[in-house]
């Protein structure tokens, strides 16, 4: 077996220059910067998707509704569950009602009492409604129904109002300044402590109310399960 | 001896009086229940003919003696089960990791039912390079392992009022924890380039509530990730299959399942979980809104009322179960009073930060009713408050975000019931 100077050249020569190689490789990776996995959606892909609009309006797409052409489609797919008025059947949400009930024991959150923005309106009909077909009315069905809920909720009065991506992010609604950012850091700053309580921290306390007396629970019993000491 | 002495004291009383304690239960064997046949000194069924082999059962379930372990549901709580809610068994759980089939669910529009084939991650916007990937190529990406709890805003969001719900599994079975596998969200957005003025993230699952959500772009670059396992198998159908995005310590309707679609933007966009829901309304008719982080919490899941004590006084063992969305839980303290006297729990497995924390506290009740408490400190200094002190602040209708303290009332006949306490 030789060991030949030229074959000694050769190893390292090999060793110079791919030890360098080797480590490139591996340092464009580590900087994140790029796996090449993956490729561009195509601007049909990105369209058909891209349904998200927000409150100044970027994201709403060309088309127009009105309220009366609105008031006939809500009749047919939406009253069911939101009633006539928007009123809510049963446990289904309500969608108008509600003005100053936000201070009041029981507050009623509608589309008018309480929602900032019109914009919201669209983007969550247009990507949830009607409930069980999501996505299946045209562009100009969903500006027709928003502007029927809007009507509901006295924000636009007019039944022949037409609502179009032209006017939706003009609408003022009620309750735009009705939101504070989370303050809890400052606000609830007194639960911050160094060192907890943990002897005679309040007086004696008594039992006030139950869970028992109440009585929604869900109860196991009913199909023969058992629950509770045996 | 008092129920009131410190965990040290109790058992070195009731290791003395340990003598006595196993005579009792000696001379009741009946106690235990069952089928004497298959008990000392007879041989059990089991062990005179052979079980079934092995592959019988390919995918393993639990035994048939635990078939009340399971997700439940409030009926009166929704209108309808394809946007509802269902409740982990906390009651029955220990350590930190929930079984997948045990997760709690809430769904906008039922499960979707998603074939990865078809399925596809799009990201555009503020970016250099949209993509879109296949699930396929986002397992191509390096991996993250993490283990996180996930809670819902509204745990715990019907007992502002008062106490409502007799069960740990309703009172605060809008949690779970496992572990996931995926791509860091950050990992992702580098590869696609986000632009200097792409501040936000659009969220967007694929189901048919089609749920979308804005995300800070400082929260998406700094722990999120795009999972596709939990605890070591594919993420389940209600759970998010193929992938969802997982949001470490925020709220969980922002951890978008059968993620779809991230769009890059410069503004939030408002939606509807984000301004009609998960929006706190505090007394004064102002709402907070973007309240993203889960504060600390803390509960006994056993004893309560689901998980009544049924060995009557002796040693007996809390374990509950504490968290923090802001990082890592520091201690736990016990109260058998309603919160006058407190006593430090043990913390038993991992502490890791923004998971679940398993505690106990072992004790020798004499049999006298408790009402028993728990409450958190984690990392950042924060104590979990009382109820009184967070309706102090917050009033009864913020739906959201109730992190008070749980009161069990434990009955001298070992039952347990959900009570508020003054």
């Amino acid at each position: 077996m030789s060991k030949s100077p030229k074959f000694i050249a050769t190893a390292l020569i090999a060793c110079l220059f791919g030890a360098p190689a080797f480590a490139q490789q591996k340092s464009e990776v580590k900087a994140g910067l790029r796996y090449h996995i993956g490729r561009a959606p195509t601007a049909d892909e990105i369209r058909g998707w891209d349904i998200d609009v927000r409150p100044d309006g970027q994201g709403l797409p060309e088309g127009k509704g009105t309220v009366a052409q609105g008031e006939k489609l809500f009749m047919d797919n939406c009253s069911t569950c939101h009633g006539e008025f928007g009123e809510g059947n049963g446990r289904w949400p309500v969608l108008a009602g509600g003005k100053n009930s936000l201070t009041s024991d029981n507050p009623v959150k509608t589309v008018g009492s309480y929602w900032p923005y019109a914009s919201t309106v669209f983007d969550y009909v247009r990507h949830a409604m009607p409930y069980g077909n999501a996505e299946s009315f045209s562009v100009n069905e969903y500006y027709a129904l928003v502007a029927y809920v809007l009507y509901l909720n006295d924000i636009v009065t007019d039944q022949n109002f037409e609502l179009t991506n032209k006017n939706l992010a003009a609408i003022k609604m009620p309750n735009e300044q009705g939101f504070v950012m989370d303050d809890r850091a400052t606000s609830e700053k007194s639960f911050w402590q160094k060192d907890p309580c943990m002897k005679d921290c309040i007086a004696p306390v008594k039992i006030t109310g139950r869970a028992a007396v109440i009585d929604v629970t869900p109860e196991d019993g009913k199909d023969g399960k058992p629950r509770g000491v045996e | 001896m008092s129920k009131m002495d410190s965990p040290r004291q109790s058992r070195r009383s009731f290791l003395a009086a340990g003598a006595g304690v196993a005579a009792s239960v000696l001379a009741k064997p009946a106690l235990a229940g069952g089928n004497p046949a298959n008990q000392p000194p007879n041989v059990p069924e089991w062990t005179k003919s052979l079980g079934e082999g092995v592959a019988v059962r390919p995918y393993g379930k639990p035994s048939k003696f635990e078939k009340d372990v399971v997700r439940r549901d409030v009926e009166w709580l929704t209108a309808s089960r394809e946007s509802s809610v269902s409740f982990t068994p906390l009651h029955e759980l220990e350590g930190i990791i929930t079984p997948n089939g045990l997760c709690f669910e809430r769904h906008h529009g039922g499960i979707a039912e998603i074939d990865p084939a078809d399925h596809r991650l799009m990201i555009h916007g503020l970016v250099e390079r949209p993509l879109i990937l296949t699930l396929e190529e986002l397992k191509r990406y390096p991996r993250v392992n993490r283990i996180h709890f996930m809670e819902c805003a509204a745990n715990s969001g019907m007992e502002w009022r008062g106490a409502q719900l007799n069960g740990c599994q309703f009172t605060h079975g809008m949690i779970h924890c496992v572990q996931y596998t995926g791509v860091s969200l950050r990992t992702l957005l580098e590869e696609a380039g986000v632009k200097t003025n792409g501040k936000w993230l659009l969220v967007e699952g694929a189901d048919a509530a089609a749920m979308d959500r804005s995300l800070p772009i400082e929260k998406a670059l700094d722990d999120c990730i795009i999972a596709y396992k939990m605890n070591g198998e594919a993420l389940y159908p209600e759970q998010g299959y193929p992938m969802r995005l997982v949001v470490p310590g925020w709220q969980g309707n922002l951890w978008v399942k059968w993620l779809r679609r991230i769009k890059v933007g410069d503004q939030p966009w408002h939606t509807r979980e984000e301004t009609s829901k998960y929006t706190d309304l505090m007394p004064n008719g102002k709402a907070r809104r973007f309240t993203w982080s889960m504060d600390a919490k803390s509960v006994i899941t056993s004893p309560s009322p689901q998980a009544p004590i049924k060995h009557g006084k002796g040693f007996t063992i809390v374990s509950g179960l504490a968290w923090s969305g802001n990082g890592k839980v520091k201690r736990v303290d016990v109260s058998l009073d309603g919160g006058r006297n407190w006593w430090p729990a043990r913390l038993d497995g991992p502490v890791l930060d923004k998971a679940l924390t398993r505690f106990y506290y072992e004790f020798n009740w004499n049999g006298e009713p408790l009402l028993l408490q728990s409450r958190v400190q984690d990392e950042t200094g924060y104590v979990q408050p009382s109820k009184a002190e967070l309706r102090k602040i917050r009033g009864v209708n913020s739906i959201y975000h109730n992190n008070g303290i749980q009161t069990w009332h434990v009955q001298a006949n070992g039952e347990v019931e959900n009570v508020e306490v003054a």
